[in-house]
């Protein structure tokens, strides 16, 4: 960042919560349906119908709260958010206001800078305060493309109307773009670990918005912030924060001053743009919902939510550290994914070996995870025949080429290690009796050479390896072949 | 009394005469309701979702998560004022 210069920067997430129906109605959630095929009386907004608050809602809300450090509030109120839009039927929006659902959340994430290639130079904990964790159904779509007269006319499907949505506000608590990077991710790994979200962005089932101001370092209050929307992907977002940043301080530079607005992220032009100004600001008027009690949950039910958790990433992590003797780096790769990291864990216990687990997957296995797109839940590979793999390398019985390429048949055909090893006879030779016997006819059929190493030749060693590694049909142990041949020789 | 505010909010237009009219109205009605602030209602608790049993905790009307019939796209869009292809259709708004 430019010297003397800092950026406060706060974030807005909204998460689809994973639930089969709407918040307020029975309406299926599922994605892809005809227009307007998922609606009812109460997502369309029509007269006298009454929302009734979906629990499996509230469920997932409390997880993800607890996921992220956040408290939960035993009574919680929900609010009309009034404002005028085609895809938001009643003309309001059914959020929470001044008592959210759950609040007053310090989440540690790890973050790290970049360097030039995006790589991350050192991670740190950082530790950022989340304000609330609230539940409030989704809008509609505005659709265009592919409709006639789209100049004149904007076409609205309600499916996605009363999706329930958990929507998280931290403080403006991060100063620089990677650092809201990070936040994200972790945001995203939690709430897919906890099961309340599939938290894909691409999919808009995470949607996030970035509050951008910049202001000399020592000053403490706030300049005029800037409201980043559009953010597509968290690569995007960071994008986009990074150029305001700068854009901010050089207009502060050039004496300028920089207006409140909300700005959208230009993904062909790598920029933001306007999108609308403080002055057509909006006024929502929120007043407490009339058609719903407040939401109270007891202690007794916070208490059996929490007992229901799983262990959290960053533990796990850490356990992995311990346990298991692994690196940050490693530990922290493995717990990205839920699966992943239970899986490790698994081949780490069966085989025995945690470091070549840790190797293993994280080389070879993730790259033919990476190669087919899918998790290592969706693939053929168990724990069970990861850890035989393993301790097959383990017990020197195959090379490491080898391991990879039973590895990769494994794969592909979820067949079992030994399986694959008999089939393509890579069973290693490492009985010192057959080994010998290899070598004495190596020695016998080449006198000559054995006369010079005798003499002194050390260098023509090798060719005696290759030798008996030639008879065995490469099959033999090279550790035992090099023992043998030096008694020997 | 913001007449002009509110009408603007509300997405309505007015004349200068009606907000002539208006203003006075409206300020009785909010002075009217504003008779409820004179009460000391400091040890009340706020009777948010009213004042029946069911209005007074969620516990009771919890819904399950179980998908019921939906009234399907047909239903859906044969009351709208103007529909194209299974969508509602409405004049052109900005993103």
């Amino acid at each position: 960042m430019k010297n003397g210069w800092e950026a406060v920067i706060g974030m807005e997430i909204h998460a689809q919560l994973s639930t089969e129906t709407k918040i307020f109605c029975a309406c299926p959630t599922s994605f892809g349906e005809t227009p307007n095929s998922n609606t009812c009386p109460v997502c369309l907004g029509l007269p006298g119908a009454l929302p009734v608050l979906n629990w499996r809602a509230v469920e997932l809300g409390a997880r993800a709260a607890l996921a992220l450090g956040l408290k939960i509030n035993e009574v919680s109120i929900f609010a009309r958010k009034n404002y005028f839009y085609p895809d938001l039927p009643k003309g309001y929006q059914i959020s929470q206001y001044d008592k959210p659902f759950s609040s007053d959340g310090i989440l540690t994430i790890m973050t790290a800078e970049r360097d030039d290639q995006g790589r991350p130079i050192e991670w740190k904990p950082m530790t950022i305060r989340i304000v609330r964790l609230h539940l409030e159904e989704d809008a509609g779509k505005n659709v265009h493309e592919g409709l006639p007269e789209v100049d004149k006319f904007s076409y609205i499907d309600l499916n996605r109307a009363g999706t329930p949505l958990a929507e998280i506000v931290t403080a403006p608590d991060f100063r620089s773009s990677w650092q809201a990077y990070d936040y994200v991710n972790h945001v995203r790994r939690a709430l897919q670990w906890v099961g309340a979200s599939d938290a894909d962005m691409e999919k808009g089932n995470l949607r996030c918005e970035a509050n951008v101001s910049v202001r000399k370092i020592g000053e403490t209050g706030f300049r005029p912030k800037v409201e980043l929307k559009n953010l597509n992907s968290v690569r995007f977002m960071q994008k986009a924060i990074e150029y305001e940043i700068n854009r901010q301080i050089e207009a502060y530079e050039r004496g300028e001053e920089v207006v409140q607005e909300t700005r959208l992220w230009d993904e062909k032009n790598n920029c933001t743009r306007v999108m609308r100004s403080k002055e057509e600001a909006h006024d929502y008027r929120y007043f407490p919902e009339p058609d719903l009690p407040p939401l109270i949950v007891s202690k007794e039910w916070i208490e059996k939510i929490k007992a229901e958790m799983p262990e959290l990433p960053d533990a796990m992590r850490d356990r992995f550290i311990k346990d298991y003797g692994l690196s940050f780096a490693d530990a922290n790769q493995l717990v990205s994914e839920k699966s992943l990291a239970e899986f490790y864990e698994q081949t780490a216990k069966l085989s025995g070996s945690p470091r070549t687990s840790a190797n293993f997957i994280l080389s070879e296995l993730l790259r033919e995870l990476n190669n087919a797109g899918i998790t290592v839940a969706e693939s053929k590979i168990t724990a069970e025949k990861m850890a035989e793999l393993i301790k097959l390398r383990d017990e020197d019985k195959i090379n490491n080429i080898q391991a990879k390429e039973v590895l990769a048949e494994m794969f592909r055909t979820g067949k079992s290690a030994h399986e694959v090893v008999k089939e393509k006879g890579f069973e290693q030779i490492s009985d010192v009796a057959t080994i010998e016997k290899l070598v004495e006819e190596v020695i016998e059929k080449n006198a000559k050479q054995v006369e010079d190493y005798r003499k002194g030749n050390q260098k023509i060693f090798g060719f005696f390896v290759g030798q008996v590694m030639k008879a065995s049909q490469g099959k033999a142990n090279p550790k035992v072949v090099n023992e043998v041949l030096k008694a020997k020789l | 009394m913001d007449v002009r505010k509110v009408a603007k909010l509300a997405h309505l237009e007015i004349t200068e005469e009606e907000v002539a009219i208006y203003t006075p109205q409206m300020q009785k009605i909010v002075a009217y309701v504003e008779q409820l602030n004179e009460l000391d209602t400091e040890k009340v608790e706020p009777a948010i979702g009213g004042l029946t049993p069911e209005g007074q905790a969620t516990e009771a009307v919890r819904k399950e998560d179980k998908p019921h019939q939906t009234l399907g796209q047909d239903s859906a869009i044969s009351q709208a004022p103007d529909a194209h292809a299974g969508y509602f259709r409405v004049p052109k708004v900005l993103s």
